[in-house]
């Protein structure tokens, strides 16, 4: 039996190896099918989590290896109804076209804003450099950033 | 069957092959859906629910469902059906936004659904040769009138007035004489006991009037996107499901004899192994059923996958494919050394005597392209949930072209004993035309109790993708004393499916390929090579590679003879300017020297630009739609290329949706700018690149500024989900050679040294 802390709940789950990376457990044991598998060697970012706000892609981590961390999943963005400022962003920005990627984009995006709130383009390429868009919609990507960042400031 | 080829199938299904006729039998398909409506209502189709409403004189009062397409609740809740797949394109919103307009819905009042996959009800529900738009322009219009024409009658009846008294807005009849309003919702009971009108009687909007059309909308799954909610066949978790994959012979075409069964059945989490004999090979790709392998059934994915690594097969390769593309490079080349090929596609004039020495021409210009195999790489591998019982199927797939027949037998039951569920499909590219991951689904299903999902790993997905096919071009020109092209010559070195004996999908050359009709003295020929490899349609298959070649020689020739691009295409055009669009082709002269005027113009063509950036110029016409492109770029010291700007001309007639629109625009430029440096090198019959560290999909930092201009002509509108792909590549290849006068001549551009950065 393995205790998780995901998306600010406490979970416990049974009979899963230890190797099983949390991408799988994410998906096959608590049902949180919002973080995607692209590749299995952590080059598309479609898995992207939070391990502490760290982005990472999640189908390299053993699951055995985040207890005692907090996990975030794009099911954990939202606070209720309420969207985060990036989520609303890629909604009016229009960004997704298939959008089986666009998880994991949010993931490494909110983590960019996390610490770094007014990024430049340069500074929003190199964060966005793991996450693969087979459709190509970075440019909308990097616009819903920005926007969300301007955002942002208009609250701070 | 090239692209175009593959173009006048699609149109075909509809329209005789002929854009123009479109509209007239997609009227005929109407009738005949609305005919098998046996006793139905409005639109005809296959509702239960009007009836219903007739049948039940109190609550609960039922919806009013006007056919397949749209559903009006009393409660004004208005649902809207799409009945093709979603796979980025847009086409769930776009298909909403035509049937909301002819509604006269308010569009905050309107959700869209995915349709049941049903061919009695839709015919051929399939996401490719960017014709969903086209097919669905007619028919969803009408069903949108004819709705809004019940709704009306329903109010007439209501108030006793004239039916041509009223009118609509925003999901509401207005009766302006008396100032009287009743919303859609509060008609949706009458109206579903009404008969159906006569489509002769519906008449649909113009132009002008729309609301809709032409807007901005965001995408109606959008919400749940951003929140992860489950809309992939990939999300699908059912209780009690288990969890599949097969492991194949990495050559194609190989089966497995045995393999070490005992100790992966042993492993924990594992309940099942078995080897998978797949179906027999079949002549057409994209009838592929379930391919052979070794099968393991597991509690959960990771247990499948790590079984996967212990496995130890050995395989039958007696019956693999042997291809090599380091050997067809060296056949091309020797087949390639003479003029004509083996078959003549076209010839008029005599291409031959008019490339002599001394004919009155002033230059001849000769090259050989070639271009690799690449892969589609959609980034949802492949995966399907399928649950048999009782005699029957159910299956939860990212399908482009869902095959009931083809996964039944699969199965081993009938089409009619199928249950296919249309999912989000998290990119299709072309490759989800083809069924076989949800053939293997419904193969496992009967082996397995309950539910069970089948996963592709990456490894799995391109090995076993069915590539874009490479090819070779050999070409020669003669230029006039004026400077003008006067002869052309073209000489493809292509495929042959060693299954079929037919021309391998997306490659050879048409009849009809520009520039045929434009010149006296011109032959298109074509020599074939075996292919074992599966090759299928890919984005714009056979433009995607024909654009580049051709419209990377035509610039050679413009080069050759001192003329402007611009003014070189726009003259080669204006040779036919004034005879419209082309039979069975649809490419229109005039449409094509406007958007390569407008390209040029808004890029600013000839004018200064910042220091080391150049322009380069195409023009290609596919899956309907007149494309002009212009890309701005530079290259540095080490032959690393920056693509700066895109301009994008395109005439699609009237966009749909604008948001929609420059999206795709937009990706199809990110798609070219990568692909043009990816390839698939085929050895021994097994790809060499299996995942993405060797197959290095573009990634945000290449993304040039896209700049798109839509014509909006009068024409009706088409597909944008592949035209704009083609004449990228070529732009970008004229640019390179304005930079530094190096014309490429091999994709992928690495061949020649060059990197995208």
């Amino acid at each position: 039996m393995m205790r998780l802390q995901v998306n600010g709940k406490e979970l416990t789950i049974d009979g899963v190896a230890e190797d099983t990376p949390l991408l799988w457990v994410l998906r096959d044991e608590l049902k949180l099918v919002g973080t995607k598998f692209g590749c299995g060697i952590a080059q598309c970012g479609a898995c992207t989590v939070h391990l502490d706000g760290q982005p990472v892609r999640s189908c390299q981590i053993p699951v055995s290896a985040v207890s005692g961390m907090k996990v975030t999943t794009v099911e954990g963005l939202a606070e209720g109804e309420q969207l985060s400022a990036l989520q609303q962003a890629w909604i009016d920005h229009d960004v997704a076209q298939c959008g089986y990627c666009q998880s994991g984009q949010l993931m490494s995006a909110t983590a960019l804003l996390a610490t770094n709130p007014d990024p430049t383009d340069a500074q929003i390429d190199s964060a966005m450099a793991g996450n693969i868009c087979r459709c190509g919609t970075y440019g909308r990507i990097k616009k819903a950033i920005k926007a969300a960042a301007q955002a942002g400031k208009g609250k701070a | 069957m090239d692209g175009e080829q593959f173009n006048q199938m699609m149109l075909g299904a509809v329209a005789g092959a002929d854009p123009g006729a479109a509209h007239s039998l997609s009227r005929r398909g109407f009738i005949k859906v609305a005919g098998g409506a046996a006793g139905g209502l409005v639109l005809g189709l296959s509702m239960g629910m009007p009836n219903l409403a007739q049948a039940q004189s109190g609550p609960p009062p039922r919806p009013f469902a006007p056919g397949a397409f749209v559903r009006i609740a009393p409660d004004g809740k208005i649902t809207l059906i799409s009945k093709n797949p979603e796979i980025g394109q847009g086409i769930k919103t776009g298909f909403g936004v035509i049937l909301a307009e002819e509604l006269d819905a308010k569009w905050s009042d309107v959700t869209v659904e995915q349709a049941e996959v049903n061919a009695a009800v839709y015919g051929t529900q399939i996401a490719g040769g960017s014709m969903s738009i086209p097919r669905g322009w007619d028919e969803l219009r009408y069903a949108g009138a004819g709705a809004r024409a019940m709704l009306i009658a329903a109010a007439a009846q209501r108030w006793g007035v004239p039916v041509g008294e009223l009118t609509t807005a925003d999901s509401t009849v207005i009766h302006a004489a008396s100032g009287r309003k009743a919303s859609y919702g509060s008609l949706a009971t009458a109206a579903a006991a009404l008969p159906v009108p006569d489509i002769q009687t519906l008449k649909l909007k113009a132009r002008k009037d729309y609301k809709l059309i032409g807007k901005r909308f965001t995408g109606v799954d959008n919400a749940a996107l951003v929140r992860g909610q489950p809309l992939f066949a990939l999300d699908v978790q059912l209780p009690g499901m288990k969890y599949a994959s097969i492991e194949k012979c990495p050559a194609v075409g190989g089966k497995a004899k045995s393999f070490n069964a005992d100790e992966i059945k042993k492993l924990p989490g594992i309940l099942d192994a078995f080897i998978v004999e797949g179906t027999p090979p079949v002549a057409d790709v994209m009838k592929t059923g379930v391919l052979p392998g070794v099968a393991i059934i597991g509690k959960n994915t990771w247990t499948v996958l790590s079984a996967r690594k212990a496995l130890k097969v050995e395989w039958d390769t007696g019956t693999a494919s042997k291809d090599s593309w380091t050997d067809f490079v060296k056949q091309a080349g020797v087949l390639a050394s003479k003029t004509q090929g083996e078959t003549v596609v076209k010839a008029k004039g005599d291409v031959d005597k008019a490339l002599a020495a001394g004919e009155g021409k002033t230059k001849t210009v000769e090259a050989f392209y070639q271009f690799g195999f690449v892969s589609h790489a959609q980034l949802e591998p492949q995966n399907t949930v399928a649950w048999f019982k009782d005699g029957a199927v159910e299956l939860w797939a990212p399908m482009q072209l869902p095959d009931p027949a083809l996964v039944g037998a699969a199965a081993g039951v009938p089409a009619d004993k199928v249950k296919l569920n249309q999912m989000r499909v998290g990119g299709g590219f072309g490759r989800r035309l083809m069924n076989d991951f949800v053939c293997e689904a419904a193969h496992l299903s009967r082996k397995v109790d309950g539910p069970v999902q089948v996963v592709w790993t990456r490894e799995d997905d391109m090995r076993h993708d069915a590539y874009r096919v490479g090819g070779f071009m050999g070409y020669r020109a003669g230029i006039d004393a004026q400077g003008k092209l006067a002869a052309f010559d073209a000489h493809m070195v292509t495929f042959k499916d060693t299954a079929s004996g037919k021309v391998s999908k997306g490659g050879g050359i048409s009849p009809n390929e520009f520039p045929a009709d434009y010149v006296d003295d011109y032959r298109a020929s074509q020599s074939f090579l075996p292919l074992s490899t599966p090759v299928v349609w890919w984005r714009a298959p056979g433009a995607s590679t024909m654009a580049w070649v051709q419209q990377s020689f035509l610039h050679e020739v413009a080069v050759a003879a001192g003329r402007d691009h611009v003014e070189f295409l726009v003259e080669l055009f204006g040779r036919k300017s004034g005879t419209g669009a082309a039979p069975n082709r649809g490419l229109d002269p005039d449409r094509a020297i406007g958007v390569i005027k407008l390209a040029a113009e808004k890029a600013g063509w000839g004018k200064r630009l910042p220091k080391g950036h150049h322009h380069g110029l195409a023009f290609y016409f596919s899956h309907l739609g007149h494309i002009a492109e212009v890309a701005e770029v530079s290259v540095d010291a080490s032959k690393k290329v920056t693509v700066h700007k895109v301009t994008v001309a395109a005439d699609v007639g009237p966009v749909i949706n604008l948001s929609a629109a420059e999206n795709q625009c937009e990706g199809s430029v990110v798609d070219a700018v990568g692909t043009l440096a990816l390839e698939v090198t085929i050895e021994g019959g097994a790809a060499q690149q299996t995942n993405f560290d060797r197959y290095p999909l573009p990634r945000m930092a290449v993304t040039p500024k896209v700049d798109v201009h839509f014509v909006q002509s009068e024409h009706s509108p088409t597909g944008l989900g592949e035209p704009v792909f083609p004449p990228v590549v070529p732009a970008i290849c004229n640019a390179i050679h304005a930079a530094t006068g190096h014309r490429i001549r091999t994709l992928p551009i690495t061949k020649e040294g060059f990197s995208i950065g």
